[in-house]
């Protein structure tokens, strides 16, 4: 369907815009920037900064016969409104005049940041906001170098802590009310509110209850100032340090789109990305955590033989001479990406052995935390690896090794002891655990191959809408670790004797586009990602309830509805 | 075409080097009653200029409180890559809890600082600061490495002239609470 288009005039430069949006989005869509505090492409419009001001004008018409007024030399009359208004309030018409880069603009945006700074603290040396402060940048951009205020500040509540994971401080807030809007629009319960008035309005939280919600931190990534900054982020290091790696959220299938910030090999946060498509600009709080999965205490580093450690390359062949033996049993799992569940998908072809895997299933919240609480199930589906909804134990191959049918297990990440084998079963067959991380399986198996992490690797992982999303490496995995797919294209080359030429994952990428019809095209998705075919899987019940973005009996038509939003 | 210079051989005076030793001597004996020209290094200290860029330390304030607030501008300007520095919170029981901030741990790598001092200049509290001692030796490499009590034990006290956290602290008693 064709958008609607208006012509407006920019700075006197004539530009077509889409219908129906506010003027600070139409300036942003042909590059022209408004600064603005409180405006969010995902809230309600508030327009409480005023920093965002600028003059608009219509073609001036005749009163009494509705003509287009001249000006002497023949153009256009344009009626500008004798006040500056606010960008984000004012919707785009056809016809309109914009100014935003006059003397007057500059003076209302000079003159609201100076009444912002009156009684705001100035210690950005102290402030983990610093750097990714929206005051900190417009104030060098648009401000005065000095200020004029002799008066003492106003004193408010500081260090105030709020749900156990969230630092006020009131002092700092410019009254933009972002975190009153999210909470009330999208948490649906008032959690902050403004209290008293004029200079002395100060960000409060409502006094007792239970002001906790999986999604509250997200108003410390929408808080335009330092007055809402993340506990386990205060002080960890300053914003300038961190590396932002465009990734993918492992929590569930509603495949967030994320930033893992790290420096030097440590992550010290994961931040929501915007895609209007899945998670707006949004993201739950438990997902922002599951980094620490991959400390130090539960990685698995080191290659071992029958408990004993050993050599990477040793641990490798010896992996390949047992799968040699043949009655071989692969448990997959839904943290893989596609490359790799391909990959697996031709091993098993290879060596004739059958895909199990294992659904993990938790509570669906309705918004961005699904009930599969794995990211990449539907690429099993897509690959092939698995026909129908997977079941939460191994029982069947449990009872197939106790029969003597498989000799053999080829176990990804997946921790058996829980999932119907017994200490027993361990010893009828031989046991290869490739993770990374340690478990009560990677302890008893016969070898132990360390594998890297969703944070070590590259890859892509279809979600819920069956939209299919790359995600980055963000930082280097520990040495004596192998990748997945460089793991599973040394056996394979070695169990079907044929030399691949798949040496990488963009070629591993480029094969799979090729076999399988529901990826063709994807060797290089966006950052939106892509929406494939999933009319093959539409009779199969996959667990996730109707959700943001989401809804259960054709998850295509809501998500590529969203899609053309995001731009 | 190679050119041969003939080379004269030395007289017998000459071989025995006796008049080169001689003359040589007549100097050094010369210049043993003249005035002294050079510094007596290890003996007599030089005089630093004032400004004098010498190895970065740390201060305290007049009341003794560590300037720093552990922004990390030290180690984001520093060229050489020789700061290191490990930001912490002030426990609120702390007199000085209204500062918030504070380093956990300060290193600087002496083998790495080329003293340019720019530290100093992006230091928005004037905390670290480029003093005269210029001798910075030690007998391991680790040991080059200076932590936060070394750096506070060779900065000493430097007493602040604007004050900020005396008002930020003043403020917050008698200041406009409401």
């Amino acid at each position: 369907m064709e958008k609607q288009t208006v012509n407006v005039n920019i700075n006197g430069v004539d530009c077509e815009v889409l219908a129906g949006q506010n003027v600070l989005e139409a300036c942003r869509s042909v590059g022209v920037e408004i600064p603005y505090f409180c405006y969010h492409p995902n809230l309600q419009v508030a327009g409480s900064c005023r920093m965002c001001l600028i003059y608009t004008g219509m073609p001036a018409r005749d009163r009494a016969t509705g003509e287009l007024l001249k000006n002497d030399d023949g153009t256009v009359k344009i009626a500008f409104a004798p006040k500056p208004s606010i960008a984000c309030g004012t919707k785009v018409a056809e016809g309109m005049h914009i100014i935003t880069n006059s003397k007057e603009v500059e003076n209302c945006r000079k003159a609201v940041i100076e009444f912002l700074l009156l009684n705001h603290p100035l210690d950005c040396p102290i402030c983990d906001k610093a750097g990714e402060c929206k005051l900190q940048e417009y104030a060098h951009k648009y401000g005065n170098a000095e200020s004029r205020f002799v008066e003492n500040k106003n004193v408010k509540p500081k260090r105030v802590e709020v749900a156990g994971k969230i630092i006020m401080d009131s002092e700092r807030c410019i009254e933009c009310s972002r975190c009153i809007r999210f909470c009330r629009e999208f948490i649906g319960r008032d959690i902050f509110g403004f209290t008293k008035r004029g200079s002395k309005t100060e960000i409060s939280v409502y006094p007792g209850g239970d002001n906790d919600s999986n999604y509250l931190l997200n108003v410390v990534d929408g808080c335009p100032v330092g007055a809402l900054t993340e506990k386990a982020f205060r002080f960890q290091m300053r914003t300038w340090f961190l590396k932002a790696t465009k990734s993918i959220c492992a929590e569930s299938s509603a495949g967030v789109n994320t930033r893992v910030w790290s420096r030097e090999g440590k992550i010290y946060r994961i931040t929501p990305r915007r895609n209007q498509a899945v998670n707006e600009t949004w993201m739950s709080d438990s997902g922002r955590y599951i980094y620490r999965r991959f400390e130090q205490k539960n990685r698995l580093s080191v290659p071992r033989i029958d408990s004993s450690p050993c050599e990477l390359q040793y641990a490798i062949d010896r992996c390949m001479e047992i799968m040699k033996l043949g009655n071989i049993a692969i448990v997959a799992n839904a943290w893989q990406t596609v490359e790799e569940q391909f990959v697996i998908a031709e091993l098993a072809k290879a060596c004739g052995a059958k895909v199990h895997m294992v659904s993990h299933l938790g509570e669906d919240d309705g918004k961005l935390v699904s009930a599969d609480r794995t990211p990449n199930m539907r690429g099993a589906f897509v690959t092939g690896l698995v026909k129908e909804y997977p079941k939460a134990d191994l029982r069947g191959l449990a009872e197939s090794v106790r029969a003597g049918e498989v000799k053999t297990v080829l176990c990804f990440r997946e921790d058996l002891n829980d999932l119907g084998f017994e200490p027993k079963d361990f010893k009828a067959a031989n046991i290869i655990y490739c993770g990374a991380l340690e478990n009560s399986t990677s302890q008893i198996a016969k070898i132990c191959v360390p594998m890297r992490g969703e944070f070590e690797k590259y890859g892509m992982w279809i979600n819920r809408q069956f939209r299919i999303q790359r995600f980055e490496k963000a930082v280097e995995a520990p040495k004596d670790t192998i990748s997945d797919i460089s793991f599973l294209l040394t056996v394979l080359r070695d169990v079907s004797k044929q030399s691949f030429a798949m040496p990488s994952i963009s070629e591993v990428r480029k094969r799979m586009c090729a076999e399988i019809p529901a990826l063709k095209g994807c060797e290089n998705v966006g950052d939106e990602g892509k929406l494939i075919d999933a009319s093959a899987f539409a009779d199969i019940d996959f667990p996730e309830s109707d959700a943001m973005h989401y809804t259960k009996k054709n998850p295509q038509t809501e998500a590529s509805a969203r899609e053309s939003e995001t731009k | 075409m190679a050119i041969v210079v003939e080379r004269k051989s030395p007289t017998l005076l000459e071989r025995t080097y006796l008049p080169q030793i001689v003359s040589g001597l007549f100097i050094t004996f010369k210049n043993i009653f003249k005035p002294r020209v050079t510094l007596q290094y290890p003996d007599q200290p030089p005089v630093l200029p004032k400004g004098y860029r010498g190895a970065p330390t740390l201060v305290r304030d007049s009341e003794g409180r560590e300037k720093c607030v552990s922004c990390q501008l030290c180690e984001f300007v520093c060229p050489s890559k020789a700061i290191r520095v490990t930001p912490g919170e002030i426990s609120p029981d702390s007199p000085y809890a209204y500062i918030e901030k504070a380093p956990k741990e300060f290193k600087i790598d002496m083998s790495r600082c080329i003293f340019c001092g720019m530290c100093e200049e992006a230091c928005p509290e004037k905390a670290i600061v480029l003093q005269n001692e210029f001798s910075i030796n030690a007998a391991t490499r680790a040991g080059l490495v200076r932590n936060k009590q070394a750096l506070y034990a060779a900065g000493g006290v430097m007493p602040d002239r604007i004050k900020k956290w005396k008002k930020v602290k003043d403020n917050s008693e008698f200041g406009r609470k409401h």
